[in-house]
């Protein structure tokens, strides 16, 4: 595993974006998150990692609470955003979504024009009065995707139309549209081809420096390279959670030690 | 029943040969199944395939193409100076076929024997007389010429009967003889009774290029026989549908637009009632509604598609059109007298949509569905109602399948026939008022061609070029429907 | 709405507060959930008042309102009415009187005047001297005349009549309906299970009451006889064919595309085919069933075609393998394992194909099955596809299509009837389906 390199930022302890409290998970009679507790901090990326079917992408979809599209999925414990519990009866989960965006593993643009899709978030949430300003929102999120070069004369050309990455960065720009504070990624480089991988994954130490980033992945490089904490997840128990350095060079759990070194997974 | 008969004796004859085609392929092998290249059931159907296949089809290409020769012959036999009376030959030509059957008649009860019957030189009067008191049904006098043309008629009709009798039977035996002759134990039976099955599925297949052509055909004479009666340039672009009753023509005007105008009318209203209410069901169910909600209410929904058109028919005359002159007519609840009639394009037009919802909204139901999950995934994340989410990405995802789904209703709409010859009335108009009676396409082409018209008339071959925009109209609907259909489906697979 | 450059600067409100541009998009939100409501609302409210309408119009079609009467006609009597000159009227003025001495009996005082109970009954006499004469042995012995009341008299039992809507009738009289009244106090009329409607055959114009769907279902029976035999082997080869057989070419394109076409052409035009075809060229008798089943089998070949292709396609690969592996002929394996797994998917699309074979009307029209033409049964089994015969749906349409309104009551309990045939179809699909439906 020399060929790892860590992600060069220290390391700093910043102040807990969510806080997640021995949380479970069922969906029907299958018990798929036990007791998970975790602080995730601001301003920093923790990459979520373990084997197929251990919970992890379940437990991302906890946060923004897109497990309510799901009848049969049931979630107890308590998960709060900034200390407040956002599975309160009085949260309108569209209030937190827009505040915790997230991307998908397959590449989803709308069937719409570029614009339009970068544009959709601030349209639903009322965050632009003028054209000009959603110009301006528009424009921003693609640099930040860094998209803008690649797309600013093809605004009005359909999404679909774009390659995978291309695809995948249109994705980012259009969560990062609505100004969230998280970022939830849920395997956004499974579906690129290495060139595109690495372009998204320099996209995504740079939106560090504005967003709290929480990305689940298959690639232990990948979070190796990413991600400055590193929580593994095993048959949906969370087995250990730390800095990614201290995980990948001196795991605690013999579980997480034997995912690393490939004997398991 | 000479016919049944015929068809007996064809089974007989197959049952025969299959016997003995079992049996000698036994006796090749000496009793011996594994000696066989085939198993036993394969040669005696070969041989019953043999016999059975061309016989039958024999039989029924006889069957359509006899009555054909007959009348042509015949037909020549009838003067022209008749027609010229202005007895047109379809109308000599039945009067022939009546006469040939009272002659049956007589024949059968005893009033005439067969000899009499054939009497060339019979009195004509007398004869008529022995008819009418058989029961037959002619008309007062009978003339020499159409005795003799009946009487030539019922001899190549017998004669034809008999050959086929004889041909057929023929074809069966000689058949179920090569059948039986083939077989020998390395006769690979097997292999030609399966090709002979594959041959019958690829005809059970082409039955349905065989009606295209026949629908095709049948409007396309047609309409070359009105068109010759009747110009073109009016038919297509006449204001006035006002077809004489005499049957004789002359005096009819048989424009196409007042009945297209009111058959498009009719859909539009038929449209308007049924795709909100079966678009905003297909979504409530396919994005909205628990489980047990849908199992429950989609089903209902669709018993309305179930329903025959001749209930709506009834139901759009007798409680919807009614009901709606209460509201809309003299003294109703409105206080207008907009509608003086329970028939009207309202009437028609909102039955007609209460019969499409079902078929919108499955359809729809269907489209919705086949958008992929993540889109929806994509915009909740992005923090979207359900709503919104409908409304700004599902719906215009699945637009071109909608699009589709609602020219297929169109397509529906146009054909439909019972809720309009019931609901809306019969007066052909160019109006705009809903409130009005109008009728359709589809209510002339019945009542031109129901009744005792003249097949010969423009009056009843009009209703063949109606038919033939109608299929135009509708194909056009489909082929642009499906094609739509089509492409959204790739694009999602 | 939120100060947009605010809400991007200053820390985010609090989750548990709702603001107001989310308000309005929450109550959007509820507003578009009640318009799905509202139309599937709707929708069920078509269908109540559809049925509402089939049942309350339709069931007044199986009662049938009669007048009975007993009484014993002596040879006396019997030889002074022959030899009368007006006989039936003779037989009329026996009749009235013993309605009379019935009516003084139960107490009832009213006036019983011949014109009056002409207008009930209808002329009565004639039938009770048809009676007579043919069953001269019954003279001198009590008889119990059971006559049809006439169409306004069994409207009024049945609620489409009034005293208001009489006030200006040419056939009946308000003081009329006092009679009425008063025979029905006295047992003498009264409503009955009306079997004429179920066995019977077409009535003339003017007799509504007389009339019966009998002759007619068994038309439709013969037809279903028609499509069930020609449209289930030729579905079956075809859908057989295209799904295993056919080769991807130009030829299998063509037939598809037809298909899917021939599903979609409107009923009527399929009408027209027969016409033409069937009639005009081939000389098939006019009216026949079996015109009338060649015509549906045709329309409703396309549409089992594609529901039986989607069965044979439901059946996985594997099994053909699995039979393909053990030595089995491609024809073999179609027919000992394919087809036996797609049965039930088969057959459901079959029934459901008859169903709508069987509600269709506007082609029998064209061919000549309408209505009147079913004034009796056939006689015999072959003659019940060629003699000229209507079928449920055209005798309805025959129905309401005539100027009495004492017909819409047939026709709507001739719905009643059809659809009873139908729900029986559907059942049995659904029961099919339930059944034998195996997923892989």
């Amino acid at each position: 595993m020399n060929d790892m390199r860590f992600v060069e930022t220290r390391v700093t302890t910043n102040e807990a974006k969510f806080t997640a409290k021995d949380v479970q998970v069922y969906y029907g009679d299958n018990h798929a998150i036990k007791d998970v507790s975790i602080d995730i901090e601001d301003k920093t990326v923790t990459a979520f990692i373990g084997p197929s079917g251990c919970g992890k992408s379940t437990f991302l979809r906890c946060l923004n609470r897109m497990n309510d599209t799901i009848d049969i999925c049931r979630v107890e414990g308590d998960i709060l955003l900034d200390g407040e519990d956002i599975y309160d009866k009085k949260v309108d989960p569209v209030q937190l979504r827009a505040r915790v965006g997230m991307v998908f593993q397959k590449p989803n643009p709308f069937p719409k024009s570029i614009y339009d899709n970068v544009a959709y978030g601030p349209r639903i949430h009322g965050m632009a009065r003028t054209r000009a300003d959603l110009d301006e929102i528009v424009e921003k999120s693609l640099r930040r995707a860094a998209l803008w070069d690649e797309a600013k004369d093809r605004l009005n050309a359909p999404g679909t139309g774009l390659s995978g990455g291309q695809q995948q960065r249109l994705c980012i720009a259009r969560a990062v549209a609505t100004e969230p504070e998280v970022l939830l990624m849920d395997e956004p480089c499974s579906a690129l081809d290495p060139i595109a991988t690495s372009q998204v994954e320099e996209l995504i130490a740079d939106l560090r420096t504005r967003f709290s980033v929480v990305i689940v992945t298959h690639s232990m490089q990948q979070a190796a390279r990413v991600s400055q904490k590193t929580a593994f997840f095993h048959l949906g128990d969370l087995v250990e959670y730390g800095d990614t350095g201290h995980i990948f060079t001196n795991p605690e759990d013999p579980r997480t030690e034997s995912y690393i070194t490939g004997r398991i997974g | 029943m000479p016919f049944l008969w015929l068809v007996l004796i064809l089974l007989a004859i197959a049952a025969v040969g299959y016997a003995l085609g079992r049996a000698r392929a036994l006796a090749s092998s000496g009793g011996d199944i594994v000696q066989l290249h085939s198993l036993p059931v394969y040669y005696g159907s070969n041989a019953a395939l043999k016999s059975l296949v061309p016989a039958l089809a024999v039989l029924a290409v006889w069957l359509v193409a006899q009555p054909i020769y007959v009348t042509n012959v015949v037909s020549g036999m009838i003067p022209q100076a008749q027609i010229a009376e202005g007895v047109s030959d379809s109308l000599a030509l039945s009067e022939v076929r009546r006469i040939a059957d009272g002659l049956d008649l007589a024949v059968a009860n005893g009033a005439l024997t067969e000899g009499e019957a054939r009497d060339g030189n019979a009195d004509v009067g007398a004869l008529t007389q022995t008819l009418q008191d058989a029961g037959a049904v002619v008309t007062n006098e009978i003339t020499a010429q159409a005795l003799a043309a009946a009487q030539r008629f019922r001899a190549l009709s017998a004669g034809g009967a008999w050959a086929m009798t004889a041909v057929v039977i023929a074809i069966a035996v000689i058949g179920a003889f090569v059948g039986i002759r083939q077989t020998h134990k390395d006769f690979r039976a097997r292999n030609v009774v399966e090709q002979g099955i594959r041959a019958l599925l690829i005809a059970a297949s082409l039955i349905a290029i065989l009606t295209t052509l026949g629908i095709v055909l049948s409007l396309v004479f047609n309409t070359i026989e009105f068109f010759r009666l009747y110009p073109a340039l009016d038919f297509f672009f006449g204001t006035e549908w006002a077809p004489s009753f005499t049957g004789r023509g002359g005096a009819s005007s048989l424009g196409v637009l007042p009945l297209l105008w009111g058959t498009i009318y009719i859909s539009v209203v038929a449209l308007v009632v049924a795709v909100p209410i079966g678009l905003f069901s297909a979504i409530y169910l396919s994005e909205y509604a628990s489980p047990a909600v849908r199992s429950f209410a989609k089903p209902l929904l669709e018993v309305l598609a179930g329903i025959p058109t001749i209930v709506y028919g009834l139901f759009a005359l007798l409680t919807v059109g009614p009901l709606l002159v209460s509201v809309f007519g003299e003294g109703g609840l409105l206080g207008v007298n907009w509608q003086g009639g329970g028939r009207a394009v309202i009437t028609a037009g909102i039955v007609m949509g209460i019969m499409l919802i079902p078929f919108v909204s499955s359809l729809s139901d269907d489209i919705i569905n086949a958008v992929p999950q993540a889109l929806r995934d994509g915009s909740y994340g992005l923090g979207a109602t359900q709503s919104e989410t409908v409304k700004q990405v599902i719906l215009p995802a699945a637009l071109p399948g909608i699009v589709g789904a609602i020219l297929l209703a169109a397509s529906r709409a146009i054909g439909e026939t019972m809720i309009v010859v019931l609901g809306a009335g019969a007066a052909a108009r160019l109006s705009l008022s809903p409130f009005e009676a109008m009728t359709t396409v589809t209510a002339k082409i019945v009542s031109q061609l129901t009744g005792d018209s003249d097949f010969a008339s423009p009056e009843a071959l009009v209703a063949f070029a109606l038919g033939m925009t109608l299929f135009i109209l509708t194909l056009g609907l489909n082929i642009l429907a499906l094609h739509i259909v089509r492409k959204y489906r790739e694009q999602y697979e | 709405m939120t100060d947009t450059n605010a809400s991007r600067t200053a820390p985010k409100a609090s989750l548990l507060t709702i603001d107001s541009h989310t308000k309005r998009r929450q109550a959007a939100e509820k507003r578009f959930r009640v318009y799905g409501i509202v139309a599937i609302v709707i929708g069920m409210l078509f269908l109540a008042v559809l049925a509402v309408s089939i049942i309350r119009s339709g069931l007044p079609a199986f009662t049938k309102t009669i007048v009975e009467v007993e009484f014993t006609l002596t040879q006396d009597e019997f030889d002074a009415a022959e030899k009368q000159l007006f006989k039936t009227k003779a037989y009329a003025g026996y009749f009235n009187a013993a309605l009379l001495t019935k009516l003084r009996e139960q107490g009832l005082d009213v006036e019983v005047d011949a014109k009056a109970i002409e207008r009930i009954l209808g002329k009565t006499g004639g039938t009770i001297r048809e009676f007579y004469r043919a069953n001269t042995e019954q003279i001198g012995q009590p008889v119990a005349f059971k006559l049809a009341a006439a169409s306004r008299v069994d409207g009024y039992f049945k609620g489409r009549v009034s005293r208001d809507t009489l006030q200006d009738s040419r056939f009946m009289q308000l003081s009329d309906l006092d009679l009425v009244d008063a025979l029905y106090s006295a047992g003498i009329i009264r409503q009955v299970f009306n079997w004429t409607f179920i066995t019977g055959a077409d009535s003339g114009v003017d007799n509504p009451g007389g009339a019966g769907i009998g002759a007619s279902v068994v038309g439709s029976f013969f037809m279903m006889l028609v499509v069930l035999g020609l449209s289930l082997p030729i579905g079956v080869a075809a859908s057989i064919y295209l799904e295993e057989f056919a080769p991807q070419n130009r030829i299998t394109d063509f037939i598809e595309v037809n298909i899917s076409n021939l599903a979609a052409v409107p009923s009527i035009v399929y009408g027209i085919l027969g016409l033409s075809i069937f009639i005009q060229v081939m000389h098939l008798p006019q009216s026949a069933p079996l015109v009338g089943g060649l015509v549906l089998t045709l329309m409703t070949l396309p549409r089992i075609i594609i529901p039986a292709r989607a069965a044979l396609k439901a059946v996985p690969p594997s099994i053909r393998d699995a039979a393909l592996g053990v030595g089995a002929s491609k024809v073999q394996t179609v027919f000992h394992h394919v087809l036996p797994l797609a049965t039930p998917g088969i057959l459901t699309g079959l029934i459901i194909g008859l169903g709508q074979a069987l509600g269709e009307t506007a082609p029998l029209l064209l061919i000549g099955m309408v209505g009147f033409v079913a004034r009796g049964y056939p006689d015999g089994f072959i003659a019940g596809f060629t003699d000229p015969n209507s079928a449920m749906p055209a005798q309805i349409y025959t129905w309401a299509a005539r100027a009495d309104v004492g017909f819409y009551e047939k026709a709507w309990g001739g719905i009643i009837i059809l659809l009873i045939f139908l729900l029986t179809m559907n059942i049995l699909a659904v029961i099919l389906r339930r059944k034998f439906e195996r997923r892989w």
